[in-house]
């Protein structure tokens, strides 16, 4: 079977599809790719099912070494990359030679890039999934050097493309589209307008969002556990909102106000620590 | 019938509220039996609520319409006794049986007494894989959590935190009142489905000696 060495990781580089979902009665979230459509993006450009697991690489760092002739595909941040030395594009199908070495640098903006191969990482799933779900455990072990990840036949032809047009993730401020959530009444402030920023306390759980405290309408009994979805903004007691992605808690006690629309989850789970996200209304 | 709100939930969800968990279980049933017609994600039972998740893009009308119709029929097929028991066999020797008796004034054999002798019930899950939040057992057992979380508690750990007991199915950090501990197999990954407890199965705890 042919192979992908891994010779070096930056903070955090991970294993992601499009995880497991129907098992929230088993207390097992979803999980998959933070930002889904550049994974989904990476899988196109190689010709891959869109569920195929793909690397998720937070802030770049990531040296890979194909050990077989491969194609392979970058997406998400846009970490500056270099195919043995010469710099490669983003949203580009690249041809690696066996032997040679893909390297990426730390990306401009944006946090989550994303390496997809072409016939797919083929690790054993796990519940019928190859991500890797920080909170509850599942899946397999963050990447190291010196994993070897074996690489799937092909099942598709390629697409006849080089390169793909979309967009990059804003260096200033992220706005969110967001609806009224099933408690908005539970707070008195207004969620939506004011700035917050990212915590450097985030993960793939969700975003901890810091600024002004919301205030909790007085008096309220307590609300009994009930679901939680990707993209909700949850109130702990603290005030300070936590916008959950995609390795959140199945069930949760505290308030959601609001909830991100799907398409826009994609872009929070862009945001790097110290960058600031608002919310607009599209109730 | 069942009192339903349907609260909104982003693009892709809905959450329906309901009285009760009693009423969660029977709507429950009713959607699960309807999940592959009505092309679901995901259904999440909580303390009140059903949260029901589906593919961004769809008419949340109409499939709130649909979930409250089904909801409104969900009194018929209210589960009755001939749900599925789990026996689970424990060991009473958890690190905060003492202050449990102490916090209820029961004594220790009291206490595990009142643990075994009402049946639970398995309510929701969520805390972890395979955690269920059991409900439905002596009231005299209700306790607040530990004042401070335990960094690391042993899988197997049977403790108890408000109104609820459970299990903790693997080794994590909490704040429950641990009174026993269990060998039964919570979470099995070779297991369909993995979770030893389902969503509306009786447990019934039984003191190994």
């Amino acid at each position: 079977m042919n192979t992908l060495t891994v010779l070096a990781t930056g903070p955090l580089a991970l294993l992601q599809d499009h995880g497991r979902p129907g098992l929230g009665g088993q207390g097992v979230g979803r999980s998959g790719a933070a930002d889904r459509g550049s994974h989904d993006l990476a899988n196109r450009l190689v010709g891959n099912a869109p569920d195929a697991a793909s690397i998720e690489i937070v802030f770049g760092g990531l040296n890979v070494r194909a050990d077989h002739d491969l194609i392979v595909a970058l997406t998400g941040a846009p970490a500056p990359a270099t195919l043995d030395g010469t710099p490669v594009g983003h949203n580009a199908v690249l041809r690696m030679p066996a032997g040679s070495v893909l390297a990426l640098a730390t990306p401009r903006t944006g946090l989550r890039s994303y390496l997809a191969v072409r016939g797919g990482i083929a690790v054993a799933p796990v519940l019928g999934s190859r991500a890797t779900d920080v909170l509850s455990g599942l899946g397999p072990p963050a990447l190291t050097a010196g994993t070897v990840l074996p690489i799937a036949v092909p099942a598709r032809a390629l697409p006849i493309l080089d390169q793909a047009a979309v967009w990059s993730p804003p260096a200033g401020a992220i706005v969110l589209r967001a609806r009224r959530g099933p408690r908005a009444s539970r707070v008195a402030d207004d969620p939506f307008g004011r700035a917050w920023t990212a915590s450097s306390r985030s993960d793939r759980i969700g975003i901890r969002l810091e600024g002004e405290p919301m205030r909790f309408v007085p008096d309220l009994p307590e609300l009994p556990s009930e679901g939680v979805v990707r993209g909700a903004l949850q109130v702990p007691p603290s005030g300070e909102p936590v916008l959950f992605l995609s390795d959140h808690p199945v069930t949760g006690g505290y308030p959601v106000i609001a909830v991100v629309i799907s398409t826009d989850v994609d872009l929070a789970a862009q945001a790097r620590p110290g960058q600031q996200i608002v919310f607009r209304d599209k109730s | 019938m069942p009192d339903v709100t349907v609260l909104p939930c982003g693009d892709a969800a809905l959450l329906l509220e309901l009285a009760d968990l009693d009423a969660v279980f029977a709507v429950v049933a009713a959607i699960e039996a309807q999940r592959t017609t009505l092309q679901l994600y995901d259904v999440v039972p909580g303390g009140r609520t059903v949260l029901v998740t589906v593919a961004p893009g769809r008419s949340l009308d109409v499939l709130s319409a649909r979930l409250t119709e089904l909801a409104d029929q969900a009194a018929d097929i209210r589960p009755g006794n001939d749900t599925d028991e789990t026996t689970i066999e424990v060991t009473y020797d958890g690190p905060d049986l003492q202050d449990v008796a102490q916090l209820t004034g029961l004594s220790t054999d009291e206490v595990i007494s009142a643990h075994t002798a009402t049946p639970w019930r398995v309510g929701f899950g969520g805390f972890a894989p395979g955690f269920a939040y059991l409900v439905g057992g002596d009231p005299r057992l209700t306790v607040a959590r530990r004042a401070e979380s335990r960094t690391t508690v042993p899988a197997g750990s049977v403790g108890l935190a408000g109104e609820f007991s459970g299990i903790y199915p693997r080794s994590s950090p909490g704040g429950w009142q641990l009174i026993g501990h269990t060998d039964a197999p919570l979470w099995d990954l070779e297991r369909r489905p993995p979770a030893l407890l389902q969503v509306g199965t009786m447990v019934r705890f039984v003191a190994r000696r």
